[in-house]
């Protein structure tokens, strides 16, 4: 008698699909963070590390797969959104919602990272492809990209630090809400340890929205 | 107390409907809200209106039919009752009240506030049962032991009404909670085993097709139910459901 017409046709197909790309795109942060942490460190680190991550096979490959997480989480959204737009096409007169911003707010705060994203991808990752990009020299005095000057003179424009910033705080909220929801949308809620998940998911976004505030603010008093 | 009530009027299913305002005076802190609605509804057909359509039936928090959304919220202001257990001590003198129906594509107004919920009764049909030997040599339910967790667990879940609040207050009007009610009442039980397989998979898909929203996890439902169905049995769907899915054949 079942009538399972495919498990991703189904609404909560799709809601699993979110929250693993969700998580998958979540363990991408932590590791674009740590990568980034060398801008503390050096310049010369810096684009020796950028020279690895451009051209190590495996790092190659975990990009198309980032871009695929991402295709994925993205169209998901889409579509989920637009079938929930179609379910309640009339609004109240008068309504209170009592649940948190945050959790009802997922399409615009990831609508917003999503331009973000582009804006991001366009200044960086296609400068650093495509533009023409100065060339410095490595720890063994070869000849190398110099990244971190691109990295600098970005963030040396007010207005596009402080994009940077406002995305990165929209991406807190995307991930409070969002971390813990993966749990809950794959069925993983117990008594004893959704608390310990919900309050490692506001730890996680708090984390991930200091950590990466910290690089503008970083160019933004080494250039006082 | 005096009031002003903005009430939806909606004279069936093609008209486009809109906000009436109403003012009440006189009314007693003590009276139900339902009284209240009775009262203007006396005062309507005396001055020879179209008295507002609203359903209700037991008066007493257990059939789930009366539905209004009163000033922004299913069964109104308080917390754990139903729109037939509001009093109207819980306004205060001079208020203005917003009263209208459940808005979800799937629960379209018949006439005022009153919505057609049948798409409950289906996604009901589509699993929410067990088979049981009716031949004469039936077994009394209580011969089987359960564990005290999953008794309490099967009873909670089992206190859903079916009024459709959570469906009401949703803003994806997703039908998750009332579906989970269902599908984990039943899930909880041995008796429940026979369909549980299928349960979950037949449910789910029966709300997705009757155009119920998607869940996005806000819990509105569960701070708006009127029995405190909690996310719990959500949880407990969504892994029935993959579970179910992967081991499926079909
Ligand atoms: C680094 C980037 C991102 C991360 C780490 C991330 C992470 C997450 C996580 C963990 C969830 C929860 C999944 C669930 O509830 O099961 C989620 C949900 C969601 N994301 Fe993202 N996301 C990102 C980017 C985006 C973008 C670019 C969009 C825009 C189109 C987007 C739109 C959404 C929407 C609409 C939801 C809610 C979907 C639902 O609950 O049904 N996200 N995200
Ligand atoms: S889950 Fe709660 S709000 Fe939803 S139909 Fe059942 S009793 Fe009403
Ligand atoms: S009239 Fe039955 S629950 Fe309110």
């Amino acid at each position: 008698m079942s009538t399972n017409a495919g498990l991703f046709s189904s609404s909560l197909g799709k809601k699993y699909l979110m929250a693993i790309t969700g998580l998958f795109l979540c363990s991408f942060l932590i590791i674009h963070f740590l990568g980034n942490i060398a801008l503390f460190t050096n310049p010369v680190q810096f684009n020796e590390y950028t020279r690895f991550m451009s051209s190590n096979p495996i790092i190659r490959v975990m990009e198309i797969v980032l871009v695929l997480g991402f295709l994925t989480h993205i169209i998901d959204a889409i579509i989920l959104t637009r079938a929930n737009k179609k379910a309640q096409p009339v609004k109240y007169a008068m309504n209170k919602n009592k649940s948190s911003w945050y959790s009802r707010n997922m399409g615009l705060t990831g609508t917003i990272i999503l331009v973000f994203l582009i804006l991001h991808l366009q200044s960086f990752w296609y400068e650093y492809k495509f533009g023409e990009v100065l060339m410095t020299v490595d720890s063994n005095g070869n000849e190398i990209k110099d990244m971190f000057t691109i990295v600098k003179t970005a963030f040396s424009e007010w207005w596009y630090s402080a994009i940077y910033i406002l995305a990165m705080i929209l991406l807190g909220s995307h991930l409070n809400h969002g971390f813990q929801s993966a749990f809950q949308s794959v069925g993983l809620r117990h008594k004893k340890y959704t608390p310990t998940i919900k309050m490692l998911g506001a730890g996680f976004s708090i984390s991930i929205t200091i950590g990466f505030i910290s690089f503008p603010i970083y160019f933004f008093i080494i250039q006082l | 107390m005096n009031l002003t009530l903005k009430v939806w009027r909606q004279n069936g299913e093609n008209d486009k409907g809109r906000i009436v305002e109403y003012k009440m005076s006189d009314i007693s802190p003590d009276m139900s809200f339902l009284e209240m609605m009775d009262v203007l509804n006396e005062q309507l057909i005396e001055k020879g209106d179209n008295p507002v359509a609203f359903d209700h039936d037991c008066r007493e928090g257990i059939c789930g039919s009366c539905s209004m959304y009163i000033n922004g919220e299913p069964h109104g202001p308080e917390n754990l009752i139903t729109t037939c257990q509001l009093h109207m001590r819980s306004f205060k003198d001079g208020d203005t009240i917003y009263i209208e129906p459940w808005r979800a594509s799937a629960f379209p107004v018949v006439k005022d506030l009153v919505v057609d919920r049948s798409a409950f009764d289906a996604i009901i049909q589509a699993g929410g049962y067990v088979s049981v030997n009716t031949s004469g040599n039936t077994q009394d339910a209580n011969a089987i032991p359960i564990n005290k967790t999953d008794a309490d667990a099967a009873f909670d879940a089992a206190t859903c009404i079916g009024c459709g609040a959570c469906v009401a207050t949703c803003k994806n009007s997703s039908a998750m909670l009332f579906t989970a009610a269902k599908v984990s009442h039943l899930a909880h039980l041995p008796q429940g085993q026979v369909e549980a397989k299928e349960r979950a998979i037949n449910m789910v898909n029966k709300m997705d097709e009757l155009g119920f929203g998607n869940c996005t996890n806000t819990g509105d439902c569960e701070i708006q139910c009127p029995k405190g169905i909690s996310l719990d049995n959500i949880a407990l769907m969504n892994r029935d459901f993959l579970g179910a899915s992967l081991k499926s054949e079909k």
